[in-house]
């Protein structure tokens, strides 16, 4: 298994001094080069599930393991380093850095990672995923399905073991949506990066062999449902 | 890529405002360049002004007035005193004490620049500098004994266009243009190469030519000179006479009564001389200076030589006041004070600029918070993020700091002709120093320090939440 969660806890503190419990996740797994979506409710946790498993944010208790490391025990220079190097994060709103050019982008996050951009993989992941004649313009002056793939081109830049995607579509135009996933399934798949894509597109999870929903893997979401019933 | 250039986009990204902060420091260090260029230079130049001689010799009164009135032409003019005093230095008991001596005369000007009566030995025998002689650029010094032939300092006969062959009506204090002499003209011979002094703006007469064009001056400066001169005749007849035969009883050998034997032994051949001079011309009598430029025999000599302001300044009418004491003091006293004022508000305003990097960045930093956390998430540290805050800081100040540089040589290239103009001072604009080296540290440390408040928040930047938030 290359992503294995365990009794992963994670609350937020309220304004009144309580906690506000939002996940509860006793056992979810990711296989190397599985591509697995999930989906739920807006306001589920699925964006702090991401932040959870790339080391974002840290969990209350439980454990974290990527390819046998537990992150939850990194120091946090260290998991930030890890992030850098084995995972990759493709956002809702892209999180281009404006000031930077497309290919600046890319080699920013390689700079990051470990110091040593690699001008020419970055221009191969443009040209992969169709932004050769794009290289230098910065995000402003692209479109949104064109910034999207230069996230992914970004996100696929230190060969990472698994992709993070948090609804990489949702802010996309609908004629660039298939598209964005067609090629974030397609570079994962050339990578031979997992890849965990969370969506509320029925039509974007139908795609997927293995669809997981929040709710299921949630115990606190599974107890508000019991409650309902 | 590098945290550098990450920092330099950032700049970019908010080009304005980084401009607005950068030119903030800048016109602080500008100030600061402009103060040090300007004093350097200023001090420099007002030190070496009297290089070249080591006493002045002149009337009793204000040290200073003298030195204004004497090395650069400045400032109201001073009381004279008997030409036959000149002659103690060159034929009379003074002689073994001075290697040279040059008669002055100011009081008179030509179209704004002062006009100095002196003798053709002033750019023959004395230097300028560090020992460096007189040249002409056209034409040749004067001629003792073509009376009306005339000199221009360079930056006088520049301004006023002066030309080998060109003649000039000096005029004296008090007198106004239509007043003119109607006394022959002085004929431009010679003009000096520039010297980076103030005899670059004055024009240098004929003494001879002077005495007999200016022979129906009289001032009340003549009349108080006349008076005094009086007195000093009446003490050198009774006490004078006096120390000097013990002086030459007891044979001591200090420098002051040797000078005394000296004057005993001169004494006869003194009185004749002027003796003759008055039986010759009674115009002698009334001749007048304003100065007497010594270099005394330092080498040969040292005792009397040491000796020689001490009996001069014993003299009622006269003075010798040592130039360089008397510009280190004025320097010191008020010039110097000045610029410790000018350079204290320079050194606020960069501090207030560096304040305006604090705000400049600050007021960035909550739409910047979410590129930071965007840096975070793609794997940067802590310290890396807060690194970029600084190195920007840096690079904000330092830019800043080059274009202040920039902008205080050209302050000071354009200021420079108005220097010249009213101190004969010439400042470069190209006029580095190593001073100003220190304001490269001095400035990283102030970017350090006005950027630390904003580096923190960047640090403590809740990747998470600002990640959330809308960009």
């Amino acid at each position: 298994m290359l992503l294995v969660l365990e009794e992963v806890k994670k609350s937020f503190p309220l304004p009144d001094g309580g906690r506000l419990e939002i996940l509860d996740i006793p056992y979810f797994a990711l296989d190397a080069g599985e591509q697995v979506v999930l989906v739920g409710e807006s306001g589920s946790g699925k964006t702090t599930l991401l932040h959870i498993i790339s080391g974002i944010s840290r969990p209350d208790s439980g454990s974290v393991r990527l390819d046998g490391w537990d992150i939850t025990l990194l120091s946090e220079a260290d998991c930030d380093r890890f992030r850098a190097k084995r995972i990759g994060y493709v956002f809702q709103t892209f999180n281009l850095l404006p000031g930077f050019t497309a290919l600046e982008n890319v080699l920013i996050s390689m700079y990051f990672a470990d110091g040593r951009p690699d001008r020419g993989r970055a221009k191969q992941l443009l040209e992969r995923v169709g932004l050769g004649h794009r290289l230098n313009h910065k995000p402003p002056m692209l479109s949104v399905g064109e910034q999207q793939r230069v996230a992914l081109a970004r996100a696929l830049a230190n060969r990472p073991q698994l992709i993070l995607a948090d609804e990489p579509t949702a802010n996309v135009d609908v004629g660039n949506q298939q598209i964005i996933i067609d090629l974030l399934r397609e570079t994962c798949r050339e990578e031979g990066a997992a890849l965990l894509l969370v969506t509320h597109s029925p039509d974007v999870a139908r795609q997927f062999s293995r669809i997981e929903r929040l709710e299921h893997l949630n115990r606190l979401a599974k107890r508000e449902v019991q409650q309902t019933v | 890529m590098s945290l550098w250039k990450i920092a330099w986009r950032s700049m970019q990204q908010r080009a304005v405002a980084s401009w607005l902060t950068a030119i903030s420091v800048g016109l602080g260090v500008a100030l600061i360049v402009a103060v040090l260029v300007v004093h350097r230079v200023v001090d420099h130049s007002f030190r070496r002004g009297a290089q070249g001689y080591d006493l002045i010799v002149g009337a009793k009164g204000s040290a200073l007035q003298l030195v204004l009135d004497t090395v650069f032409y400045l400032g109201q003019p001073v009381d004279l005193i008997p030409y036959s005093y000149y002659r103690e230095f060159v034929e009379g008991r003074f002689v073994p004490a001075v290697r040279v001596a040059i008669p002055i005369c100011t009081g008179h000007d030509y179209k704004g620049f002062r006009c100095v009566a002196t003798v053709p030995d002033m750019f023959e025998r004395l230097t300028y500098l560090d020992n460096r002689e007189f040249r002409f650029r056209e034409g040749r010094n004067f001629y003792a004994e073509n009376h009306f032939e005339a000199v221009a300092g360079y930056t006088a006969a520049k301004k006023l266009n002066l030309k080998v062959g060109q003649e000039i009506r000096p005029t004296g204090y008090g007198e106004t243009a239509s007043k003119q002499h109607e006394d022959e003209p002085f004929t431009i011979v010679g003009i000096l190469e520039p010297t980076g002094t103030p005899i670059d703006r004055a024009i240098f007469l004929n003494l001879e030519g002077f005495y007999r064009c200016a022979a129906h001056q009289v001032g009340p400066s003549y009349e108080e000179s006349l008076l005094k001169e009086s007195e000093f005749r009446v003490v050198e007849a009774e006490p004078g006479g006096q120390t000097q035969k013990s002086g030459g009883e007891t044979h001591s050998d200090s420098g002051a009564d040797r000078l005394g034997n000296q004057a005993e032994e001169n004494q006869h051949e003194c009185d004749a001389t002027c003796d003759h001079h008055h039986h010759g011309e009674n115009e002698e009598e009334s001749r007048r200076l304003s100065a007497i430029l010594i270099v005394s025999e330092l080498e040969n000599n040292p005792q009397l030589a040491m000796a020689l302001p001490r009996i001069i300044n014993e003299e009622p009418f006269a003075q010798a006041v040592a130039p360089a004491k008397v510009i280190a003091e004025l320097f010191d006293g008020i010039v110097g004070n000045v610029q410790r004022v000018l350079l204290i508000l320079a050194v606020l305003v960069v501090i207030v600029a560096g304040i305006g990097i604090t705000v400049s960045i600050y007021n960035s930093m909550s739409e910047r918070q979410h590129e930071i956390a965007i840096m975070r998430a793609l794997g940067a540290s802590r310290g890396t993020v807060m690194a970029v805050i600084l190195l920007e800081s840096i690079l904000l100040s330092l830019g800043g700091g080059l274009l202040g540089v920039l902008m205080g040589h050209t302050l000071v290239a354009l200021l420079s002709p108005t220097i010249a103009e009213h101190t004969g001072v010439i400042v470069s604009g190209l006029e580095f120093q190593l001073v100003e080296l220190i304001l490269i540290p001095g400035l990283i440390a102030l970017a350090t320090v006005v950027g630390y408040l904003p580096a923190v928040m960047a640090y403590r930047t809740d990747v998470a939440k600002a990640l959330i938030a809308a960009p």
